[in-house]
């Protein structure tokens, strides 16, 4: 995973709620056995629909993307996430996220930002007033700016720390090896295995 | 205090606790499909490490298979996926119940069925609707690809411990209510962010009288609201259930199991973060209206007023006036499947509903078993005769239509009955355009051509 640290650009506003998994990635794309390429799908029926707000010029190549609350809710594709993260964008802004979308957004270095509603409204606004608005969100010191707007934002210190290192979480995980080790030793022995069993 | 039941299943499976991390919890059972699992083998292997416990772990083919015409009438770009997963847990030696195999299915189908799913367990998947497997007493809850790809290589995930809620449902459901009335009054209750950042453990009178499969439907759904686990305290039913099973712990086993299995529940003076209290005869038969499974009324009710920009948007896309008898809508097609409905009991109950009637001739009706050995289970007490003669398409078991990976998908504009669990815009085809009922709403609706109160029928 790439480093995230400062993220600077234009905000794509997409005032909706609840906004699915299944509409940032529809199904028809899950077949994939690739990582990558996801971008080009993001939204689909929605921008094929025409008169999607996000397919304006002046949203193209927006770097963070605000939306209303419950964002990434539904399925646990993660390639929903890739394709956001393939499509330039760099962090999703809103008032809630689904938790598993969270999840998935930080472990690829997609940053979503927790913002209370006020302040979400006032983005998109200010994104709809003038689309050459750049938002511009600082890890470190957990803060987004953007014309009037300056907020704080809340984020847990581990994941912080793993967005602003870009560290392999695995690696992490397996320097652990001696606890993981010593929690299965004490495991009881009527769990099922997969080996012992003739189904 | 005392401690709930999800606090209990967190706290036994804590490797390593740190403050100011979220913590290492050990995964007892893995399941893995073909969509989400192609990118975590592939990074796996670009990194040099290998599956740490595959005995711990099991694959199926679900989401992508055909449901008639075997492996031959999937398309090239699905047939790939299953391949690769065939070839996956053929180098890492994952035990996979393929298409074909007799024990093939879908995943939250056949874990319970094979035994696998037991109380006490740390379940993961990468699925969402991995919460299913909470209605034994297990913690379980869907994950994202990179997740997948770090319980293959660790048997551990990190994740923070969710905060808990109660949802009781007290008292005796009315006749025609089923638990997938129970789910969707809930979600109806509490929306589909009333349960965000909890686990959600289903408690009452009403929860304690639902069979194993119903109480698989309720926890199934959970996600809808956006709860990321839900459970329900296991009890003689649930041991009965999981006894003699494939997987189900033998002899001596059994006997140090269930005695483990009968301490969990939450104690009397645990606390919840959240509780919230339904009268079970406050419950109707369910339909939704919109485009999210909290946008559902009593199926006598009427499309309601729209209250905000989402619900005008919902209405718009489901082409639906407001103050329009629910029973007016027509519909086109009927699904009876996927993870939430598709278990031996569903069709029995569908079943019940369709015997010695047609369906309507505007409708095209199908019922795709949860897996293999639920189609075979109903075919040996003559349910598909009974859809045959009534006109329905009898399958073979997958997602199927749930989520139209597969060739099973709504056209633009068509609308369907169906027993599965997400209306989302497209999700069932694009364009297409979804209620979500119980299965003998189901049912009834394939008969009528229109949604309609089974209980009248």
């Amino acid at each position: 995973m790439e480093p995230v640290r400062l993220i600077e650009g234009r905000i794509a506003p997409l005032d909706r709620a609840n906004v699915d998994t299944d509409q940032i990635m529809p199904k028809q794309f899950l077949k994939r056995i690739e990582r990558s390429g996801f971008g080009p799908y993001v939204f689909w029926d929605w921008r094929r629909a025409g008169g999607f707000i996000l397919d304006r010029a002046e949203y193209r190549g927006a770097a963070v993307l605000v939306a209303g609350p419950n964002f990434g809710c539904g399925s646990s594709r993660e390639h929903a996430a890739w394709g956001l993260q393939d499509a330039g964008y760099r962090a999703v802004v809103a008032p809630s996220f689904a938790d598993i979308f969270r999840s998935n957004c930080v472990k690829i270095g997609l940053l979503p930002v927790e913002l209370p509603e006020e302040t979400v409204r006032r983005l998109l606004q200010l994104a709809l007033d003038d689309p050459a608005t750049v938002a511009s969100i600082d890890l470190e010191a957990q803060t987004v700016s953007a014309g009037e707007v300056a907020a704080r934002f809340e984020i847990d210190s581990f994941t912080k720390e793993c967005l602003l290192s870009g560290w392999d979480e695995i690696a992490l995980t397996l320097r652990q090896e001696s606890e993981i080790a010593a929690f299965e030793a004490r495991r009881p022995e009527f769990l099922p295995r997969v080996t012992t069993a003739s189904a | 205090m005392g401690r709930t039941l999800a606090g209990k299943l967190w706290d036994g499976h804590v490797v390593r606790r740190v403050e100011g991390e979220p913590d290492l919890l050990y995964v007892d059972l893995h399941l893995v499909h073909e969509v989400t699992s192609p990118q975590a083998f592939e990074s796996l292997r670009l990194a040099d490490r290998r599956v740490r416990r595959p005995d711990l772990t099991i694959a199926t083919m679900d989401h992508d298979v055909p449901t008639r015409g075997g492996a031959a009438a999937a398309d090239p770009v699905a047939r790939a996926q299953m391949e690769a997963l065939e070839a996956n847990c053929g180098r890492e030696g994952i035990r996979l119940y393929g298409m074909g195999h007799r024990r093939q299915g879908i995943v939250h189908v056949i874990g319970p069925e094979l035994g696998l799913t037991q109380p006490g367990l740390t379940i993961v998947c990468g699925d969402s609707h991995t919460s299913t497997h909470g209605a034994f007493g297990a913690l379980a809850f869907g994950i994202g690809t990179s997740e997948v790809e770090h319980v293959l290589a660790t048997q551990t995930i990190r994740a923070k411990r969710p905060r808990d809620m109660a949802v009781t449902v007290e008292g005796t459901l009315p006749p025609g209510v089923t638990a997938k009335d129970v789910a969707l009054g809930i979600i109806a209750r509490i929306g589909v962010a009333g349960g965000q950042g909890h686990a959600i453990e289903y408690r009452g009178s009403a929860i304690r009288g639902l069979s194993m499969e119903g109480r698989m439907t309720v926890c199934n759904m959970s996600i809808e609201s956006g709860a990321r686990a839900g459970m329900i305290a296991p009890d003689e039913r649930t041991f009965a259930f999981v006894e003699g099973r494939p997987f189900a712990p033998k002899q001596t086993g059994w006997e140090r199991a269930l005695e483990a299995w009968r301490g969990l529940g939450s104690d009397p003076d645990a606390v919840f973060d959240r509780e919230v209290r339904i009268e079970a005869a406050s419950l109707e038969p369910y339909v939704t209206w919109g485009t999210n499974p909290g946008q559902a009324v009593p199926i006598g009710g009427r499309v309601p007023e729209p209250a905000d920009e989402t619900d005008q948007r919902a209405l718009a896309y489901m082409a639906l006036r407001p103050g329009m008898p629910i029973e007016e809508i027509a519909i086109d097609r009927v699904f009876i499947g996927s993870c939430t409905n598709a278990r031996l009991e569903d069709l029995r109950i569908a079943a019940e509903v369709v015997r010695g009637r047609k369906v309507s001739q505007r409708v095209r009706a199908m019922v795709v078993p949860g897996s293999a050995r639920v189609k075979a289970e109903a075919e040996a007490e003559g349910l598909d005769s009974i859809f045959r003669a009534a006109g329905f398409e009898w399958r073979d078991a997958g997602c199927s239509m749930c989520l139209g990976m597969n060739p099973d998908v709504l056209q633009p504009g068509e609308r369907c009955a169906s027993t599965s669990n997400r209306n989302f815009e497209g999700r069932q085809g694009s364009g297409g355009r979804t209620h979500l009922v119980s299965p003998p709403m189901a049912a009834a609706a394939a008969l009528a051509g229109h949604l309609v109160d089974v209980r009248r029928l």
